[in-house]
């Protein structure tokens, strides 16, 4: 699939966005966070940051951006719907809650909007990956590891600029638990993220043959295609450059968003530098964009199977 | 809306027989140029005159070669096996033949293979689509798009794995259409529709009231009709040829049928002909008496 920028920004930024809304709504929720005005409104608004900016990016890769509206009716079939819906209904409890904040409520009011803010935060990045997950098409997007990734990088990169927050104003020491968490996220989330990987390199890849239904008459070649130049679907679903460099971009990606924040949260852990949190939430959301390039550059789609390949 | 509809009795679909398609791209052409300029309205293309002509296509037809696994695989076996995931070698039980010299190289077989959309029972192009834009009519099973309310998201095309649906995307040189105004269609799905401004027009003659690919298919490899009735002309030949769905594991259940190629008249003759040409037979008693002696002059 053809990796485009608007959708990968939409998917890392928004996902942090969630990732960061969802912990602390949890934490206000569970009577956990330190409270001050400025300690809620500051990392909710970088969240509100984060979720507009890739919800406005996601627009982009729309042919009609300015009927994106109408993307909110169809939510009885369709992820994408569900995902704008999530998403919109997620800021109510984001408003209240910053409200609520603003004016010094450190109430029950504000442990409801904290667990609000968390359950919309989820089920947007559900819907999301769902988008994704629910293709029958793209075979490398319908393994069992796509829908805990999606989770685990939106609370890894949200998590992380919400300690970077915590360590910076705090003090890094106040919550140990969060860092080690976050530490053991990152460790997870980057074994699955293998194991996905795995699973997608020992895919079958459709063949000419079976797409034409001719497989049973003999091996089959795509020996000319529709045109010679470039279609719309050679461009968007045969995508074959990214594989050339992909383990090389694999391991970069592993290292930015897995060992990366691991030895920063080590280190900052031992040595009190609060600076290398910011820097871990840095590298995350840098191997998330690594990371989320693969997920679609590498993805094969069926339709793949109808057009010659440029091995072949 | 975007869930779908309640099966309907009615089927309207294609049928392609891909043993006469002879590749000649007339039902892409005159598919394009009906809904370029017919009634429905513009198909665009990203940039019709400048370098790059990238456009939308409803239609595109692929050759295919096909090399027989064993030489002499007949049709018989071939036809039953179309439907058998799992077909046994044919060559099995055949002593072995390091040389080819009981089995010379087979020779591969062309086959011309037009793609289009399959306007599937079930298809999930039409379930995620956010805004009701994409639909199966209940009453026929024509799945079109709306281009009044498409956001041209692409998730639909993204869902198919028949590759049906292709967007119009502006191109950023050609931003107006050769009249100089906006194109109105420019960044929405387009796909088949299995020319509905056609087939119920009454302005048109009855017999015209089919796509126009079927109407231009010059070896009538094409096929129009309902597929929901089963004693249809196109359900017949169906039943007849034993006409195949496309990656039926999709589950999207396609309505539009392709005939599986016929067998050579004798599979193990193509094949020898090939490495081995065979003298052509010539009766010189069929000759005129010049000619005849003319042969024979050139015969000694």
């Amino acid at each position: 699939m053809k990796p485009a920028l608007s959708v990968i920004f939409f998917t890392v930024m928004s996902g942090a966005g969630y990732g960061l809304w969802c912990l602390l709504g949890l934490a206000l929720a569970a009577g956990i966070y330190p409270f001050s005005g400025m300690g809620v409104l500051v990392p909710l608004g970088f969240g509100f940051m984060l979720v507009s900016a890739g919800l406005l990016a996601s627009t982009a890769h729309l042919g009609r951006p300015e009927r994106a509206w109408r993307a909110l009716s169809q939510w009885r079939s369709s992820w994408l719907s569900r995902e704008g819906i999530a998403s919109l209904v997620t800021y109510l409890p984001m408003l209240a809650m910053a409200w609520l904040a603003f004016t010094g409520h450190a109430g029950t009011g504000l442990r409801i909007a904290g667990a609000l803010l968390a359950l919309g935060a989820l089920a947007t990045i559900l819907c999301t990956a769902n988008i994704y997950r629910s293709l029958k098409t793209i075979a490398a997007w319908r393994t069992r590891q796509v829908l805990p990734l999606y989770f685990m990088f939106a609370l890894l990169s949200g998590g992380l600029w919400l300690w970077a927050w915590l360590a910076l104003t705090t003090g890094l020491m106040m919550g140990l638990a969060f860092p080690l968490a976050l530490l053991g996220l990152a460790i997870v989330a980057a074994v699955i993220k293998v194991d996905h990987w795995k699973c997608v390199d020992a895919l079958s890849v459709n063949t000419a043959g079976h797409a034409t239904g001719l497989e049973a008459l003999g091996r089959v070649r795509a020996f000319e295609g529709p045109v010679t130049e470039e279609s719309y679907l050679t461009r968007e679903m045969a995508f074959v450059l990214a594989r050339k460099h992909g383990a090389r971009l694999r391991r970069i990606a592993l290292v930015l968003f897995g060992l990366a924040p691991a030895l920063a949260i080590t280190v900052a852990l031992a040595s009190g530098a609060a600076w290398l949190a910011p820097v871990a939430a840095l590298a995350a959301i840098a191997g998330l964009f690594v990371e989320r390039w693969l997920f679609f550059a590498e993805a094969r789609h069926a339709v793949a199977a109808f057009f010659p390949s440029p091995q072949a | 809306m975007t869930s779908l509809p309640a099966p309907a009795k009615k089927k309207l679909g294609l049928v392609i027989d891909l043993d006469i398609c002879v590749g000649c791209h007339a039902c892409a052409v005159a598919c394009k140029e009906w809904n370029d300029g017919g009634q429905f309205g513009p198909l665009p293309d990203d940039d019709p005159y400048g370098a790059e002509p990238h456009g939308v296509w409803f239609n595109r037809v692929h050759t295919y070669e096909v090399l027989p696994q064993a030489a002499g695989t007949s049709y018989e076996s071939t036809a039953s096996r179309i439907h058998d995931p799992h077909p046994a070698p044919a060559a099995q039980g055949r002593p072995l033949d390091p040389m080819g010299l009981q089995n010379p190289a087979p020779v591969p077989q062309m086959v011309h293979f037009p793609r289009s959309c399959l306007h599937c029972e079930t298809p999930d192009c039409v379930t995620v689509c956010p805004t009701g834009a994409s639909y199966k009519r209940a009453e026929d099973g024509i799945v079109l798009v709306d281009e009044d309310k498409c956001i041209g998201c692409q998730l639909c095309a993204w869902a198919c794995p028949y590759g049906a649906r292709e967007i119009a995307l502006p191109h950023p040189k050609a931003a107006t259409s050769d009249t100089g105004r906006k194109d109105s269609r420019r960044g929405t799905m387009q796909k088949c529709t299995l020319c509905v401004d056609r087939i119920y027009n009454e302005t048109l003659d009855e017999r015209d009231r089919q796509p126009a690919c079927v109407m231009a298919c010059p070896t009538r490899a094409r096929m129009f009709g309902d597929l929901g009735d089963p004693d249809s002309n196109v359900s017949k030949a169906v039943a007849e040829r034993e006409g195949f769905a496309l990656m039926p594991e999709f589950g999207y259940r396609p309505v539009n049928r392709y005939l599986p190629p016929r067998p050579r008249r004798d599979g193990s003759t193509a094949a020898a002909t090939a490495t081995n040409p065979a003298k052509e037979a010539l009766d010189t008693a069929q000759l005129p008496p010049l000619l005849r002696w003319l042969d024979k002059a050139l015969s000694r």
